[in-house]
């Protein structure tokens, strides 16, 4: 796939000369070429080989100036970057001295570069000398880590993209890859394609758009990874499949683990009930993973966003361990993660319970060893707060700084509404950002513009541990500054010029090759080493390589594992306790992502047709449920949880098991009135990971209905009114970039309401039909271009938004009959000229009335009108009578 | 042969002529009167030849060939001025008598005359016939005053004003074109006229026509024969404004002629009562036109009288079996270029005891639309500027069509009407 942009938005530095850069969204991480004005996939990236998604392929849409944060602000004042980082610095610096170091906190993003993540765990854990720096990959992957660590003795993913294209059996649970990692689902497709008989199995309550490509979909209860995956062990057991040899030879723990799973007997037929599913499907599935040596099983948020998230994890893996299935070719266990660079940032050990490199912060050997190589004169002693007690911690004032790097937690947090009102109520709030406007952005009391992708230049590592380069290719707006650069700043002036002497990315990034040779002193596989002295060339030419940077794509394969024994480690997971479903919520609320969106749409919402694919929030219900909660399909529905409330399209899922719903998590404030999914989820996490279980929120569901619907295009903010959905629209005038927003509401409107809706104008165009509350406007300025649209009625009114998008160009014809409409007109056959004005008949009507024998005026005349009122086209009724005749 | 005279050589007389022509060209000879000097015209094409937009002869629809080539007589500017029913004869001015078996009066109408004081100065002029274009035309740069608001009087008004007359026009009501526009067509058609320079004095009463006298000598004349040989000054106004003026036209309405009929004792109403075959009083009769009175209505537009032309045709060509009746329709006018057409009940008042119904409006630069509708049926419409749609809302409200489905779209005309699908297009996934 390529695409042109077609927007005057990506400006080309270097047109003409292709670069090679990585895909900023999911963590596939597929390699990229372009030159800024064409995009396609880099046939040498190993991820993808040259294939990209739709979100890969319009990144280009999503560059340019609009909406950027161009320059540094303090409360609310744009100041020098000078100013900016002396305030920071000197913020941070009071606070630390007054309050200790704990005091402060850092929240970074996987969307920060490994050069970034790596200078602001060393200056947090190093030299401020708290761990409170976490980072938006706990609400993704942390689960995960715990579930590697436990089990490897490292966060380490023992396989790669290769085995899901050598396995015989592919298990993807929790995942939904078709949306959320599309170009690993490409890949097993075009393996299914060559190799029919490959199975896949998709273990997912919901039936999602992977189910497309499964052999069997197991639709088991939410959170029921744990029992099912003992199930597994103990079929495994019973049918005499495990690799006795191997968990002998290579494993720790085994015996515990299969008790706990066997406690819970081998009973197919009540096994099968408990979770939801049939027994044939069940046993289908275990007889499927005894016989396949070559298995993978790809697990990702469904997993891990639950309060057993980290136990869902490892059962996953005792599985794999108990049948020797680790690190092989086509056969691992396969995490995959969300960001681009999630993995870099556990690398470098960004999270507040790592200390750094693989290494632990109350592991007295780590610490001394890390302290040694930073010459850090404070290294943090106790782990940090994660993601959820950070922002409690902010609540409650023990924490009175907190910078926030390329992440928006007022959106993605659990009980994000009381997140808002933590920041809100913050002493120092610090937030860098490449877009100006965001939820989170409007609680800073600092904002630090900085580098977008495409403009910012380092490493990320994906989920296959492949490190590769996001490289630059247009020039920073305005004042724009990369992360590592802001960090390093902010560190020198806070006193630590020696420890942060980088002039360059490159610089850091060797330093941290380096600082791995200190993981391998302890056992770890994760090896940069062979980086630590590359040179700016070789930095500038690095080609995606996946590390322990040794050639061997896989890891674990020999048995041997990063635990002190050198053994892995089986971890006996309990089945979790059964919940009850009370009255008040009898709901089970799940959230996720969409294929053509991207965590909270601060990238993908600048694409007009990232929103083709679904343009509102919607929450999904079976059809019982929607008859049973008195819901309207495509009608709204607000759901409330005990801890938030939002308020959504209803969209009519079979695939969705009864009793639960799904809601998309990207939309936030700036896409929708109130519509996002974290609002509702209560915070409760794993006690391992602290990762939140945002996959298991009990919701009520009620019926809304508004009293009249809407569309409005519009440059401007969107109105106060109880529902909107904003999509971008390819267009931009001179107020900024066009929107278009889907309307609802109950309260009566005003005509003089509509008019504040809209802009100045120099023409209107309107339509009143006040009976049934049908309005339509239409703002143009003095040249006729169309500023704004705008249409109320009790249904929604109609119009063909995609045309009316077009409208907004520059040299759009602007019909102003089909501009109210809202489409084209369906204008008929062309019948020549208006001829007769009174009884507008045109030319080829009276054409076909002289043919049928009219041979008169008045013959004409009464055939078709023409010529009876005024009489003043009776000469060129005349004058057609005689060519006609003639 | 049998002999049919004409009176009056109007638009509805040459409508009928042609008619009766192609249906029975041998039944008749057939002479025609026309008090007007010249062959037939059209004088709806009046206010385009005012305004400079066209010539006399390209208005000419029946040149005196036309009459040759049918061995039509035709004798003009002499008016008749008696029947003798008796007889079966009628007299002209100049002294013909002519000998008829059918006679038929078109005499049309004649402009109303103010009540006021001052109307028979010198430069008090009417709009209606070539004669008062001519004059019209000859007028030097002055200060005129129409009165009127009609869309006689607008059209003139607007001719004056591209012949380059400082131009006012006085209105007794609220808004233009009452009879045939709602108050935001009225007030849209004021501001566009403002625009090209025509000044408005609007809800406005005339009270009198003040006049300038050359010196006298003796003066012992009454005050009607002093009027008469007075000029025009000025137009007083109710509210007491004077508006000073070299010449006043008077557009306020028409008067059916019907005089001649009258004195020959044909029944005589508003106009020359007529029954459903154009029929007088006299079977020998029939009349058409702006003259007649049929079911106690009168007319000043041309499309209804082309129908009467057509059933009256039949009835003298003695295929005669069809009636007239009135059939409602659209009015449509020009003025000044702007197009404009309305019908029915488009405020919704006139059905005593029905609802209003509902108003759906259009507002677009240049165009304005209002459609009235009761029980989803459309009952009334007013289009101002683009009329392309007007006989797609006129079959709806002539054939009362359940208009529900197309409510949504349907003042933006057919164009967007026709796809009865489209509701469902946003009807509406979220996936747009
Ligand atoms: C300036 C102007 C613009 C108009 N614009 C429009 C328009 O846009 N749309 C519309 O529908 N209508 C319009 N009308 C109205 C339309 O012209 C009349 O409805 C139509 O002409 C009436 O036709 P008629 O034959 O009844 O009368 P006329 O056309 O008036 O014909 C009657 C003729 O009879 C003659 N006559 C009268 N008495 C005698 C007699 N005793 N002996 C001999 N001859 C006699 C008169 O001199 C006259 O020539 C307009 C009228 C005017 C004046
Ligand atoms: S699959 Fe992921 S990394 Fe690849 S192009 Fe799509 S979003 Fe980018």
């Amino acid at each position: 796939m390529s695409a042109e942009a077609n927007t005057p938005k990506a400006v080309a530095t270097n047109a003409g000369t292709a670069i090679c850069t990585t895909c900023p969204y999911c963590g596939v991480g597929c390699g990229i070429r372009t030159d800024g004005v064409t995009l396609k996939g880099d046939t040498q990236h190993p991820a993808n080989a040259g294939r990209l998604c739709v979100k890969g392929s319009s990144v280009l849409e999503t560059l340019g100036d609009q909406d950027r944060l161009l320059n540094p602000e303090v409360d609310g004042e744009v100041v020098s970057w000078d100013q900016a980082l002396d305030e920071v610095a000197g913020r941070f610096r009071r606070i630390v001295e007054e309050h200790g170091p704990d005091a402060v906190a850092f929240y970074v993003s996987g969307q920060l570069l490994t050069e970034d993540y790596y200078v602001a765990n060393k200056l947090m854990k190093g030299y401020i000398g708290s761990a409170n720096i976490d980072t938006n990959s706990r609400l993704c992957m942390s689960s995960a880590v715990v579930a590697h660590k436990r089990a490897f003795g490292e966060d380490v993913v023992p396989g790669c993209y290769e085995d899901l294209e050598l396995a015989d059996l592919v298990i993807l649970t929790g995942s939904n890859t078709a949306w959320a990692h599309p170009i690993v689902y490409q890949r097993i497709v075009a393996a299914k394609q060559a190799r029919p008989d490959m199975k896949v199995v998709v273990i997912d309550p919901r039936r999602t758009a992977t189910c497309d490509l499964a052999d069997l979909h197991l639709a088991i209860r939410p959170g029921q990874d744990v029992p099912l995956f003992n199930g597994l062990l103990t079929w495994l057991d019973d049918n005499k499949a495990l690799d006795q040899a191997y968990i002998d030879a290579h494993t720790e723990g085994f015996q515990a683990t299969l008790e706990t799973a066997r406690s819970q007997g081998n009973d197919w037929d009540t096994l099968a009930a408990k979770m939801g599913v049939s027994k044939v499907d069940l046993t289908t599935f275990y007889h499927w993973f005894a016989t396949c040596e070559r298995t993978v099983t790809v697990f990702s948020q469904g997993v891990n966003q639950a309060r057993n998230g980290s136990d869902q994890g490892n059962a996953i893996i005792n599985a794999h361990l108990a049948t020797g299935r680790v690190g092989k070719p086509g056969a691992s266990p396969f995490s995959i993660t969300g960001q681009p660079n999630a993995m870099g940032g556990r690398e470098v050990g960004g999270l507040a319970n790592q200390l750094a490199v693989h290494l632990d912060i109350d592991n007295p050997a780590h610490h001394a060893a890390v302290a040694d190589f930073w010459q850090a004169p404070a290294l943090a002693t106790k782990n940090g707060l994660t993601a959820v007690e950070l922002f409690e911690a902010v609540s409650s004032g023990e924490v009175k700084a907190v910078w926030i790097m390329a992440t928006n937690p007022v959106d993605s947090l659990p009980e994000a509404d009381k997140v808002r009102q933590a920041l809100m109520a913050c002493d120092t709030v610090v937030v860098s950002d490449c877009v100006a406007s965001g939820d989170t952005l409007a609680c800073a009391d600092i904002r630090l513009p900085a580098l977008g992708w495409g403009e910012k230049s380092g490493m990320v590592t994906n989920s296959e541990r492949c490190v590769s380069r996001q490289r630059p290719f247009v020039p920073a707006p305005g004042q724009a500054k990369a992360d590592w650069w802001i960090i390093t700043e902010v560190a020198q002036r806070m006193g630590f010029a020696d420890a942060f002497p980088y002039q360059h990315e490159r610089d850091i990034f060797a330093e941290y090759s380096a600082l791995t040779a200190v993981a391998g002193q302890f056992g770890k596989r994760l090896d940069l080493t062979g980086a630590a002295d590359l040179s700016a060339d070789q930095y500038a030419q690095w080609q995606p390589q996946q590390w322990p940077l040794k050639g061997d794509p896989r890891c674990f394969a020999d048995g041997q594992f990063s635990t002190p024994s050198g053994r892995a480690r089986f971890v006996t997971c309990e089945n979790p306790p059964v919940r009850q479903i009370g009255d008040a919520f009898p709901i089970i609320l799940n959230s996720g992502r969409i294929r053509d969106q991207w965590h909270t749409m601060t990238r993908t919402g600048r694409a007009g047709r990232l929103f083709a694919h679904l343009s509102e929030p919607f929450a999904a219900l079976h059809p019982k449920d929607i008859e049973r909660y008195r819901l309207q399909e495509g009608g709204f529905v607000r759901l409330t949880s005990r801890v938030g409330d939002a308020l959504v399209r209803v969209t009519r899922d079979t695939g969705q098991r009864p009793g639960t719903a799904f809601m998309p998590m990207h939309w936030t404030d700036q896409f929708s009135r109130r519509a996002r999914v974290d609002a509702l989820v209560p915070a409760r996490l794993d006690p391992h990971s602290g990762q939140p279980a945002f996959k298991h929120t009990p919701v009520n569901v009620s019926d809304w209905q508004p009293r009249w619907h809407g569309w409005l295009f519009t440059a401007a903010s969107p109105p106060a009114v109880e529902y909107w959905a904003r999509v971008p629209v390819d267009a931009f005038l001179q107020a900024g970039q066009v929107q278009r927003y889907r309307l609802a509401g109950d309260a009566d409107l005003t005509e003089q309401q509509l008019h504040d809706w809209l802009p100045q104008a120099a023409q209107w165009l309107a339509l009143n039909d006040p009976a049934t509350g049908h309005y339509r406007r239409a703002a143009l300025d003095k040249d006729g271009r169309l500023l704004a649209w705008l249409a109320i009625g009790e249904t929604l009114p109609v119009c063909d938004v995609d045309w009316l998008a077009d409208c907004f160009a520059d040299d759009a014809d602007i019909q102003h009959m089909a501009i109210l409409a809202g489409q084209p007109a369906d204008a008929g056959p062309d019948l020549g000229p208006v001829i007769c004005s009174c009884f507008q008949v045109r030319q080829k009507t009276i054409e076909g009335v002289v043919e049928e024998g009219a041979d008169s005026v008045e013959a004409i005349g009464k055939g078709c009108q023409a010529g009876t009122n005024c009489g003043s086209c009776i000469p060129e009724l005349r004058g057609l009578l005689e060519t006609c005749t003639s | 042969m049998k002999r049919l005279v004409v009176v009056g050589n109007g638009m509805a007389a040459c409508r009928l002529l042609e008619e009766l022509t192609r249906l029975a060209p041998d039944l008749y000879q057939i002479t025609v009167v026309g008090d007007e000097p010249f062959a037939g015209y059209n004088r709806v094409m009046l206010s385009p030849l005012l305004g400079g937009g066209t010539d006399e002869k390209t208005i000419t629809t029946h040149p005196h060939q036309w009459y040759r080539d049918r061995n039509i007589r035709l004798i003009t500017g002499s008016p008749v001025v008696a029947i003798h029913r008796r007889r079966r004869q009628v007299e002209t001015a100049a002294g013909h008598l002519l000998d008829y078996d059918r006679l038929l009066l078109a005499t049309g109408a004649a402009p109303r005359q103010l009540p006021v004081e001052g109307v028979s100065l010198d430069g008090v002029v009417s709009f209606r016939d070539l004669y008062d274009v001519r004059r019209l035309l000859s007028l030097s740069a002055a200060r005129v005053v129409v009165v009127g608001g009609g869309f006689l009087g607008l059209e003139a008004a607007d001719a004056l004003v591209k012949q380059g007359h400082d131009v006012t026009l006085v209105h007794s009501r609220g808004h233009l074109l009452n009879q045939q526009l709602d108050e935001s067509a009225g007030h849209r058609l004021q501001q566009d006229l403002e625009a090209r320079g025509l000044k408005f004095v609007m809800q406005a009463r005339t009270q009198s026509i003040e006049g300038t006298y050359p010196e006298e000598k003796g003066s012992g004349k009454s005050s009607s024969e002093k009027h008469r040989h007075g000029r025009v000054a000025a137009v007083h106004l109710a509210d007491g404004q004077r508006l000073p003026a070299d010449y006043v036209v008077q557009a306020v309405g028409i008067v059916p002629r019907a005089e001649l009929a009258a004195s020959a004792g044909l029944t005589v109403n508003q106009g020359i009562r007529v029954d459903d075959t154009l029929q007088t009083f006299d079977p020998a009769i029939y009349a058409i036109g702006e003259c007649v009175e049929h079911r106690e209505r009168t007319f000043g537009l041309v499309a209804p009288l082309y129908e009467q032309a057509s059933v009256c045709a039949s009835h003298l060509a003695e295929l005669g079996h069809r009636r007239y009746l009135y059939a409602d329709s659209a009015t449509r006018l020009k003025i000044s270029g702007i197009d404009l057409v309305s019908c029915g009940d488009f405020l919704g008042d006139k059905e005593k005891d029905a609802s209003p119904g509902e108003t759906q409006q259009l507002n677009l630069p240049g165009s304005y639309r209002r459609l009235q509708i009761r029980d989803n049926r459309v009952v009334g419409m007013v289009l101002y500027g683009d009329v392309s749609d007007a006989p797609f809302f006129e079959k709806l409200w002539k054939e009362k069509t359940d208009i529900s489905a197309l409510r949504e779209t349907l003042l933006l005309g057919e164009a967007f009407c026709k796809r009865p699908g489209d509701r469902d297009q946003n009807s509406e996934e979220i996936a747009a």
